[in-house]
């Protein structure tokens, strides 16, 4: 038996590793609230802000969803698409505390057939490819 | 007469396809074409605007005098611009702006585009902090994807079907098949439509645009210089460049998020709208004097957003005005005569100057079998990934 692959982030910084209650990681303008993801840590991109302090915040871990579609073909490169390429869905989803929509995955094989705009979506933590030594997760939204 | 008017004196295209051969022959060949038209000589153009390729290698970063140099050096000056989709109308106006200024009297815009096969993909090398590179590499968003977000928010918020979908793509192989720069000249029908395979749901193959190659210059120059050498040349009243306003609160190319509303409301017209009403707002007309309208029509279903966008009708309306035939042509107020991106496919730098070549047409009366009957005003949009607006108002 191949050791166990280890399980790391495909992108460091953007979400927590907690396999359970993951959480997006964004920052919060310590002047005027508002919120970022990706990361913003330099300036504020409101233009009336003048603020550059920021302090990080797990986002919302739900939300609702705000659109959804799929890829029915591989996507290029520098996607990792398996062999054979398994369709999958892509869903907007709408985080009510931050007022802003996230992208992301659908997890467990659920298809557009499956999702209605105005659903209650979750964060999961989910493999976005493997290699020999890792696997490499991402965030992914499914149905709550 | 407004004094901030400028005259299109010459238009000129390379047929769209999938020639395979180097991009200057197209802007070459598209600027010698609008030189023909405007009745100039290369050699009598002061100013070169260049709209860049990213997909072509260095030349394609110094567009203006990649062209200058394949049409003759002429010691004219020079500038190069890129702003994704919106490239086109960024070296409009900098025609434009040159021309207002008094700093020359005849300018030439091109733009032109080799592209690969298949799917957009970011350009080589990883760039691990790029955000295009980011959304291919952690999401696989492709293009498609953002437009099957917006297609299928449209269903579940207004009730569109994939047959209205099918139906702009059926109105617009109609407008095209005369067209003869056009790269897809065949009469689709709904069924054919909703028969091809699904790219990204509810989208099908057909209702996304191709990536093409081709090629589109105009001859821009002072009213006063024109109006020794045409009787009644076709103004441009307006250009528009704008970005968004913060918080841009709908999810863009190539974002994995919007901006947040918490520190500052959402703006009351959002960014997509802003876009055409900037050039109404500087022409002084209204979207109800639009005699036609070219608009960048990624998809079927992009194409009803953007009569939303441009104030053709109230949101929601679009697949109405749609299957009332108001956008056909023969209708009230029609859009992309031309064929649009569903005949053409993309060619990034060449596009927002070949829906002013069209509107250069439909405005002079020389649009063959798909001329708009007593166009006086038209519109073109368009929207370039990163935050580029392109808006141009045409008169006569």
């Amino acid at each position: 038996m191949p050791p166990p692959k280890a399980r790391i982030p495909a992108v460091d910084g953007w979400f927590t590793l907690d396999a359970k209650a993951p959480q997006l990681l964004g920052t919060r303008c310590k002047a005027c609230g508002s919120y970022f993801f990706p990361k913003e840590t330099s300036f504020c991109r409101n233009p009336s802000c003048a603020g550059s302090e920021f302090e990080e915040v797990p986002l919302s871990t739900r939300g609702k969803l705000w659109s959804f579609t799929d890829n029915r073909y591989a996507p290029p490169k520098p996607y990792m698409a398996g062999d054979p390429f398994v369709p999958y869905a892509v869903a907007a989803v709408e985080l009510e505390r931050e007022k802003m929509v996230v992208l992301g995955q659908v997890a467990g094989g659920v298809g557009c057939d499956q999702l209605h705009a105005g659903q209650e979506m979750e964060l999961v933590l989910d493999t976005l490819y493997e290699d020999d030594a890792n696997e490499y997760l991402v965030w992914k939204w499914r149905p709550a | 007469m407004s004094s901030k008017e400028v005259a299109v004196l010459g238009a000129g295209m390379h047929p769209w396809g999938k020639w395979g051969r180097n991009f200057v022959e197209y802007g070459v060949h598209a600027a010698r074409a609008a030189l023909a038209d405007a009745g100039l000589a290369w050699t009598d153009v002061q100013f070169v605007a260049g709209g860049d390729t990213m997909r072509n290698g260095y030349p394609g970063y110094v567009a203006a005098a990649t062209f200058a140099q394949a049409l003759g050096w002429s010691g004219a000056q020079v500038a190069s611009t890129y702003g994704a989709c919106a490239t086109g109308a960024q070296a409009i106006d900098l025609a434009r702006a040159r021309i207002l200024a008094g700093l020359c009297d005849v300018a030439l815009v091109v733009g032109a585009d080799t592209t690969p096969k298949g799917f957009f993909a970011p350009t080589g090398g990883e760039r691990k902090t790029d955000p295009d590179w980011q959304r291919f590499h952690l999401l696989g968003a492709t293009n498609p994807i953002y437009f099957g977000l917006y297609a299928r928010r449209r269903m579940e918020i207004y009730g569109a079907t994939p047959r209205d979908f099918a139906q702009v793509k059926v109105k617009n192989s109609r407008h095209g098949f005369s067209n003869p720069n056009a790269r897809y000249k065949k009469l689709y029908t709904i069924e054919e439509v909703m028969g091809s395979p699904i790219v990204s749901d509810p989208l099908r193959l057909l209702d996304i645009c191709a990536t093409s190659d081709g090629g589109a210059a105009v001859v821009l120059t002072s009213m006063d210089f024109a109006r020794k050498r045409a009787t009644k040349p076709v103004r441009i009243a307006a250009v528009s460049t704008v970005t968004p306003r913060y918080p841009n609160t709908v999810i863009e190319m190539p974002n994995f998020a919007t901006d947040s509303a918490v520190g500052v409301a959402a703006p009351d017209v959002p960014f997509r709208d802003s876009i055409a009403r900037g050039a109404y707002e500087q022409a002084g007309i209204g979207p109800e004097d639009v005699s036609l309208a070219e608009v960048y029509d990624l998809s079927t279903a992009l194409e009803l957003d953007w009569y939303e966008n441009i104030g053709l009708c109230k949101p929601g309306d679009a697949e109405k005005l749609l299957r009332d035939g108001v956008t056909t042509l023969g209708g009230r107020q029609p859009v992309n005569t031309s064929g649009g991106l569903g005949c053409f496919g993309e060619a990034i730098p060449a596009q927002a100057i070949s829906q002013l070549c069209e509107l250069t047409w439909q405005l002079r009366g020389q649009a063959g079998e798909r001329q708009v009957k007593n166009a006086k005003v038209g519109v073109a949009v368009n929207q370039g990934l990163f935050g580029h607006g392109s808006a141009v108002l045409a008169k006569v």
